[in-house]
């Protein structure tokens, strides 16, 4: 018996394996997992530059223009940009998670995942559609 | 082709070693050999102080879950075709105490299994005269895929919500709790809603979907975790608007 071991007869030793901080980068499933969870922190930064519009808007039409100029800038465009992938990331996980949480039942059958998931795209594309409407047609 | 395959397995003998060491035997390859067989050949062959625990060979019992290649599986149903030409790498169910070699304390799974009630609940039980509860084939297919669990924990090993809490609940418990909540027999849903809504239920849940990737029974806990939170959102809402509906 080796002197590091403290083993007493009949009685359980356990051994815990403590979880690695990497823990997400084991394996490919669990690090899209944490790039999702990450997604939140880009809506955020969609929810808070709406805010940031809406005041430069109540400013006036010159702060309004400052506003749209610093939007121009690389940083920003580039910010946008990675925003923009990260919160459609975070649309495509939702839609597809959807029917996970939603169980609808027609005539005691439960209606196909894909339908579920296929109806939120739907209202999706037709909430866009409206928005892209609304802006285009001024 | 070579006739064995390389089989690579956690070794942890408590009364001789203070952490796990590995140990690799070559075993026979045969197609229709599954990673119990390969087991059960260097316990009868090679090493007769290698431990594991299985029993039904066959999917049923859900005592021969192991990580293989570091995925959960069950052993039973892990052909070792389909890890050819190997090594194989075989180690105990992640996230749980080691007791020795590939054999895992579960005491800490029962008593989450036990706190979330999975019975049914009858608020009054009918006198035996009026005859059995009776339940049609629909309402029984609201609860069915939950009812399919057979405890094999693979999904506690999958999660990693209960790698880093060590309190959860996890998804096997919640989805047999759920299992009984939707039986058209049982009066229970509250009781088990104020144990799961709480610290340590279903909240604790960041829906990473694993639970349901490895269950061999297609139980869907991540879906029924999720159907929960919904349906504890909803009884939130109607007790804050309707403080008096609830009870």
């Amino acid at each position: 018996m080796s002197g590091g071991a403290h083993y007493t007869l009949h009685h359980p030793k356990w051994y815990r394996r403590r979880m690695s901080v990497w823990w997400w980068l084991q394996k490919r499933t669990y690090t899209k997992f944490v790039l999702r969870e990450l997604t939140s922190v880009f809506v955020a930064f969609f929810a808070l530059m709406t805010l940031w519009q809406v005041r430069a808007l109540g400013e006036g039409p010159e702060a309004y223009a400052r506003f749209l100029a610093r939007l121009q800038t690389p940083p920003f465009l580039a910010l946008h940009g990675v925003a923009f992938l990260f919160v459609l990331f975070h649309a495509v996980t939702w839609f597809n998670l959807a029917p996970k949480a939603m169980v609808v039942r027609l005539r005691g059958k439960r209606v196909p995942d894909f339908i579920i998931a296929g109806l939120n795209y739907f209202a999706w594309l037709v909430a866009s559609g409206v928005v892209a409407w609304l802006w285009l047609r001024g | 082709m070579p006739s064995t395959v390389a089989l690579s397995v956690t070794r942890y003998r408590p009364e001789e070693e203070s952490e796990p060491t590995r140990q690799t035997y070559e075993v026979p390859y045969r197609k229709d050999w599954v990673v119990l067989d390969a087991l059960n050949y260097v316990k009868d062959k090679l090493d007769g102080s290698l431990s594991f625990r299985w029993s039904c060979r066959m999917g049923v019992c859900g005592s021969c879950g192991m990580m293989v290649n570091g995925e959960p599986k069950l052993t039973c149903a892990a052909f070792l075709s389909d890890y050819f030409p190997g090594p194989i790498r075989v180690d105990p169910l992640q996230y749980f105490p080691i007791v020795r070699d590939l054999v895992v304390d579960i005491t800490d799974f029962i008593k989450r299994l036990k706190r979330v009630k999975p019975w049914i609940i009858w608020k009054e039980e009918k006198p035996l005269a009026e005859g059995e509860y009776r339940q049609t084939p629909d309402q029984l297919d609201i609860y069915k895929q939950f009812s399919m669990c057979i405890n094999c924990m693979l999904c506690y090993a999958a999660c990693p919500v209960y790698g880093l809490e060590p309190g959860f609940a996890g998804p096997a418990a919640i989805a047999l709790a759920q299992r009984y909540n939707l039986d058209s027999r049982d009066t229970g849903a509250l009781e088990r809603l104020d144990i799961l809504s709480e610290k340590n239920g279903i909240w604790d849940c960041t829906f990473v979907g694993e639970c349901t990737k490895v269950c061999p029974e297609n139980v869907d806990p991540a879906g029924a975790i999720q159907q929960y939170k919904l349906t504890s959102a909803a009884h939130w809402f109607k007790s804050f608007l309707l403080p008096w509906g609830t009870k």
